[in-house]
């Protein structure tokens, strides 16, 4: 098995793929900001920003099914919210039969609203990782004077990330292949089996603090003397922020209406 | 398949706005003191070392093991990273590692990343190193000492993250804190047995190939200015859960004892001997859970104080 950056980044030749990376890191964290104050309750706002995220997904080129599929990471969690429609104190809606737990509309309202502001959220993020390069989202992150050393370790994991789990994957093929379950044969335990498995983790480790010093040497080798430097990328594209400004236009409207109407 | 979601990574429209920036403020500071810290500890393998490690704990938590019906055990290890690279270059490790599940993978959100950092990064590694140092200290310094020491450690890592979540969803007026509480403290005070079963496994390879590296993590430097983060933190975290109990209305908690038959359901029984999690004579489920969690702690801490002992004179 093969891991590769193109499980998140899928290229495609779209209007968004060609967007300023600084353009679609602030529209993305606009529409995400966005989506977490509309008030409760406002379906209309909701839905038009709904609205958005469709069109701009739909103009990537990903494909309804890849973002629906992406979405569900975050179901898990939407557990921790299910309790609301029981326990927030409001006018009383239906009662489940048999067990007298009664939803309340206003605890139903929250519910959803959190459910949409979660999902618009998801999908904005999904847009912007499937549509640009990681390479690209650091220079953009770089560009828009987030902390320098951070985004350089950042920059650092996403170069070795994918290298350092192939070898976590060959080291799982390799278990598995010295350990088949066969029938008739009891299974070792949990206690066992976690034993072994950090002691992969604990060699993991060492063959990742050793690759480091390698790499360490080999830039010292090459003039590195603890700066980073980034060779800059001529993206400048103007028309990309008038499209920004015409979105933060288009999102402020949205969030004028919910709190209008 | 590489990515395993721990119910701990809180997506956006899970926290209101203000705790949103309120979390960012208080992971910004503490990374610029990680990123100062880190620079004295490692000069400049600061971003090599930092990176790749990074790369390290995101790969390793691809690697499994089947515990039961279809779950698995695996790592988030934050107090592993704390165990070999000491507290501040751990919360800079994790803190990449969680910003580029959110960045990249949507797993945890833009706006929470905030409080994932501090939940996942900094409180994990932080109660992990001391929670390591302390029980090493106490049991011996041996090689079973150490194991016993880094199960400890990474088991309350996970509890002290997952009650950190709770109790952020709670002020959020997401998950009430009855309800949230109880359920993320029992669920991750199981998840937190194969976070510690992984770690113990890791630092017992270490010890037998590579005990300078163990060594090395024990003499990490900037251990008072992580002591009282760690704790101002924690106390800030605490201070925000029950800061609301004080003005809760008497008509919300009739209400809420009124359909009280549901909670119990939300409460998974973790230990047999605190039923429901909570300790029957105090009446308020958040208290009591943080009392059970605190006496599960120390009967956790307890076990691993007098086997480790023991099996440090055999070894002498």
């Amino acid at each position: 098995m093969h891991i590769s950056i193109l499980d998140v980044f899928h290229p495609r030749q779209s209007r968004i793929h060609g967007l300023d990376p600084r353009v679609k890191l602030l529209g993305s964290l606009l529409i995400i900001l966005t989506a977490v104050l509309l008030p409760e309750g406002a379906w209309l706002s909701q839905g038009i920003l709904f609205g958005l995220i469709i069109l701009l997904s739909s103009a990537s080129r990903l494909g309804p099914f890849f973002i629906v599929r992406r979405s569900f990471i975050a179901l898990p969690f939407l557990l921790a919210a299910l309790p609301l429609p029981f326990l927030t104190p409001g006018p009383p809606l239906w009662s489940v039969p048999g067990l007298g737990w009664v939803v309340t509309s206003t605890g139903l309202v929250r519910f959803l609203t959190i459910l949409i502001r979660t999902w618009i959220a998801v999908q904005a993020s999904i847009v912007l990782s499937a549509t640009t390069p990681a390479s690209d989202l650091m220079w953009g992150l770089n560009a828009l004077r987030f902390p320098r050393l951070i985004v350089a370790i950042i920059g650092f994991m996403l170069r070795y990330l994918f290298i350092l789990a192939d070898e976590a994957l060959r080291m799982v093929r390799a278990r598995a292949s010295r350990s088949p379950r066969l029938a008739g044969i009891k299974r070792p335990g949990v206690i066992w089996q976690s034993r072994v498995a950090g002691a992969m983790v604990g060699s993991l480790f060492l063959r990742s603090l050793e690759r480091s010093e390698r790499v360490h040497a080999a830039m010292l080798s090459r003039g590195y003397d603890g700066e980073m430097r980034i060779l800059h990328q001529p993206i400048n594209k103007s028309l990309d922020w008038l499209l920004l400004l015409g979105m933060i236009l288009l999102l402020s409207g949205i969030f004028y209406l919910s709190i209008w109407s | 398949m590489l990515l395993s979601p721990e119910p701990l990574h809180i997506p956006d429209g899970f926290l209101t706005p203000l705790l949103a920036a309120i979390g960012w403020l208080f992971a910004a500071i503490i990374i610029s003191i990680a990123l100062r810290q880190t620079r004295q500890q490692l000069g400049e393998r600061q971003v090599p070392l930092m990176g790749i490690l990074a790369a390290f704990i995101f790969a390793a938590q691809a690697i499994n093991f089947p515990v039961a019906a279809g779950t698995s055990g695996h790592l988030l290890g934050g107090a592993l990273a704390a165990i070999v690279m000491g507290p501040w270059a751990a919360a800079l490790i994790m803190t990449a590692v969680v910003s580029v599940q959110a960045l990249i993978f949507q797993d945890g959100g833009l706006l929470a990343l905030g409080w994932n950092i501090l939940n996942m990064g900094v409180l994990t590694a932080f109660a992990g190193y001391f929670s390591y140092r302390a029980m090493h200290k106490w049991i011996g310094r041996s090689t079973s000492g150490r194991v016993l020491a880094a199960f400890a450690a990474a088991w309350l890592s996970m509890e002290v993250g997952a009650i950190a979540a709770a109790i952020e969803l709670a002020l959020s007026g997401t998950s009430p804190l009855r309800i949230a509480l109880p359920a993320m403290a029992s669920v991750h005070a199981l998840i937190g047995v194969g976070e510690g079963l992984i770690t113990s496994g890791a630092v017992r390879l270490l010890q037998v190939s590579r005990p300078d590296v163990l060594d090395a993590g024990d003499s990490a430097p900037g251990r008072l200015p992580a002591a009282f983060v760690a704790s101002g933190l924690f106390l800030a975290i605490l201070l925000g859960a029950f800061s609301p109990l004080a003005a809760n209305s008497p008509d919300g908690l009739e209400y809420v004892a009124r359909i009280g038959g549901f909670i119990s359901l939300a409460e998974v029984p973790a230990f047999a001997f605190l039923p429901d999690y909570t300790i029957p004579f105090i009446t308020h489920p958040a208290v009591t859970t943080i009392l059970a969690v605190t006496i599960g702690t120390l009967i956790v801490f307890s076990v691993t104080l007098i086997v480790g002992r023991r099996t440090a004179r055999k070894e002498v």
